[in-house]
């Protein structure tokens, strides 16, 4: 089947390594972890006392008066969305902002608003919750104030799809380019929920590490050692567009977004399916779109996300679906786990390594596990020409995306 | 309380709930036409007002107040 060529033009992100793209890849490169101690008051109570936190507040770069008005989660969106577009030059390109377009999502929404103003509704009343109380929470939010700030009205989606969200975004953005839609859409995830509940909520689920007092080695990603993910937060966003549309105006292009699959197990809430149906029919989709071969996938950006259960399950998964060539990396081990900025983030990871020919590393692979057959890029930088490459998302509730991404 | 100290007492609600700079809030002033203080924000001052001057400005009597001198009479005839 032929498309319509789409390509990444633009990057943007802010995460628990650095506060854009260049800080984060560089730290990545450098095998650095973004996991640190919980050192806030409520913390103490809680068995998970560990996250991947910002490495530059928001309040660093958006002014005050703005921030009230915004969930951290939003914040997050439009710094890497503002990032993003000066990184595409559309600015002043003259791009008619109806064939303008964003998809962003998070996995949880504005839960540190829902919280923040419980708290105040339940001390001082109903008159002092914050009239900004709805637009900070409601799940949409972060695509309305990314679209808002440019001007996009070729439509502002909000896909929410758990832990696969920021990769479903880019998904969208891709069809919306495609259908004809937009000429350009600015794709990607956020997430900001390092609060008690959330915390609570995963830990008793016995999802998260409580490797408490070894903070940098908590996310070891296919390590006999793992014992759950460890919590991130930040966003990442990319400029999609038409790939005759960037090559008109001259644009710098790093990579084809060439194609994604996106399925559903219709197994478990929470469980993935435990042949890994879903994510095989993903990833053949993905690639079926993408119209490369099997052999051309020579790296994958994957999922892994230090739990004991789902790290081998993606290796089962990707052993059925493209066969043991790929070399793969998990940069969860270093980000920690970024829920519904995670697909984008790891996208982001995805299409450096194709600029660069370079694989950063899986940190804290000191003892692989037995089931680990395929090769990993562990705990050192990978040299590697990559022409084209997979990043896996899977979310609970079943969702599984994959992308694939190639030289331009 | 003097109607000056009322105008710099909303003038203080107005830069830290609005952004608005303290040397452009005079009694003259719109909240909206001059001082771009949006609907939800205007309920923020209204409230944080309300706390600061111990007044009870109703929602009725809101839509009233159009400029810094409406306000600074109502709070004025209250307190």
């Amino acid at each position: 089947m032929s498309h319509v060529d789409v390509v990444v033009t633009g990057l943007g992100a802010t995460t628990p390594l650095g506060g854009d793209v260049a800080s984060t890849w560089d730290a990545m490169l450098a095998g650095r972890s973004g996991v640190g101690p919980l050192t806030q008051e409520w913390a103490g109570q809680l068995p998970v006392r560990i996250a991947a936190q910002l490495a530059v507040e928001p309040s660093e770069v958006l002014d005050r008066v703005k921030l009230r008005r915004l969930d951290r989660s939003e914040a997050i969106a439009l710094i890497a969305a503002q990032q993003a577009w000066a990184d595409s030059g559309l600015a002043d390109s003259g791009l008619d902002p109806e064939r303008l377009g964003a998809s962003v999502g998070s996995g949880i929404g504005g839960a540190l608003t829902l919280l923040a103003q419980d708290d105040i509704l339940e001390a001082s009343g109903p008159r002092r919750v914050s009239p900004h109380t709805i637009p900070m929470l409601m799940p949409n939010g972060p695509a309305a104030w990314v679209g808002l700030e440019l001007g996009a009205q070729a439509g502002v989606h909000s896909v929410a799809s758990a832990c696969a969200t920021g990769a479903e975004a880019i998904a969208l953005g891709l069809d919306m380019i495609r259908s004809g839609r937009a000429d350009v859409v600015v794709a990607g995830g956020t997430e900001a929920v390092i609060h008690p509940l959330p915390i609570a909520g995963f830990s008793s689920m016995r999802a998260m590490s409580t490797r408490n007092d070894e903070p940098e080695q908590a996310s070891r990603p296919w390590d006999k050692g793992r014992d759950g993910f460890v919590l991130g937060e930040g966003a990442g966003i990319l400029v999609l567009e038409r790939a005759d549309h960037a090559a008109a105006r001259g644009a710098h292009v790093y990579a084809r977004l060439a194609g994604a699959g996106i399925t559903s197990d219709g197994y478990d809430i929470v469980q993935p399916h435990p042949e890994g149906a879903g994510a095989i029919r993903a990833i053949a989709k993905a690639i079926a779109d993408a119209d490369v071969a099997k052999a051309d996938i020579v790296h994958v950006n994957a999922h892994a996300t230090s739990t004991p259960v789902g790290d081998l399950a993606e290796i089962k998964a990707l052993h059925r679906a493209l066969g043991d060539h790929p070399v793969l990396t998990a940069t969860k081990s270093m980000t920690g786990h970024l829920l519904g900025a995670a697909g984008a983030l790891e996208s982001i990871a995805t299409i450096l390594t194709i600029r660069d020919g370079v694989i950063p590393p899986t940190i804290n692979l000191d003892d692989p596990d037995d089931g680990l057959d395929m090769d990993v890029a562990a705990n050192k930088v990978r040299h590697l020409d990559v022409p084209a490459a997979l990043n896996n998302s899977f979310g609970f509730g079943g969702h599984n995306v994959a992308l694939v991404f190639t030289r331009p | 309380m003097t109607r000056d100290e009322i105008t710099s007492g909303l003038a203080e609600i107005l830069e830290e709930v609005a952004g608005v700079n303290p040397d452009d809030v005079a009694e003259g002033k719109s909240f909206t036409d001059d001082l771009d203080v949006d609907s939800l924000s205007m309920v923020e001052v209204v409230v944080a007002a309300e706390e600061k001057f111990g007044v009870k400005i109703p929602d009725n009597e809101v839509q009233n107040l159009k400029t810094v001198g409406d306000a600074v009479s109502f709070i004025e005839a209250q307190s």
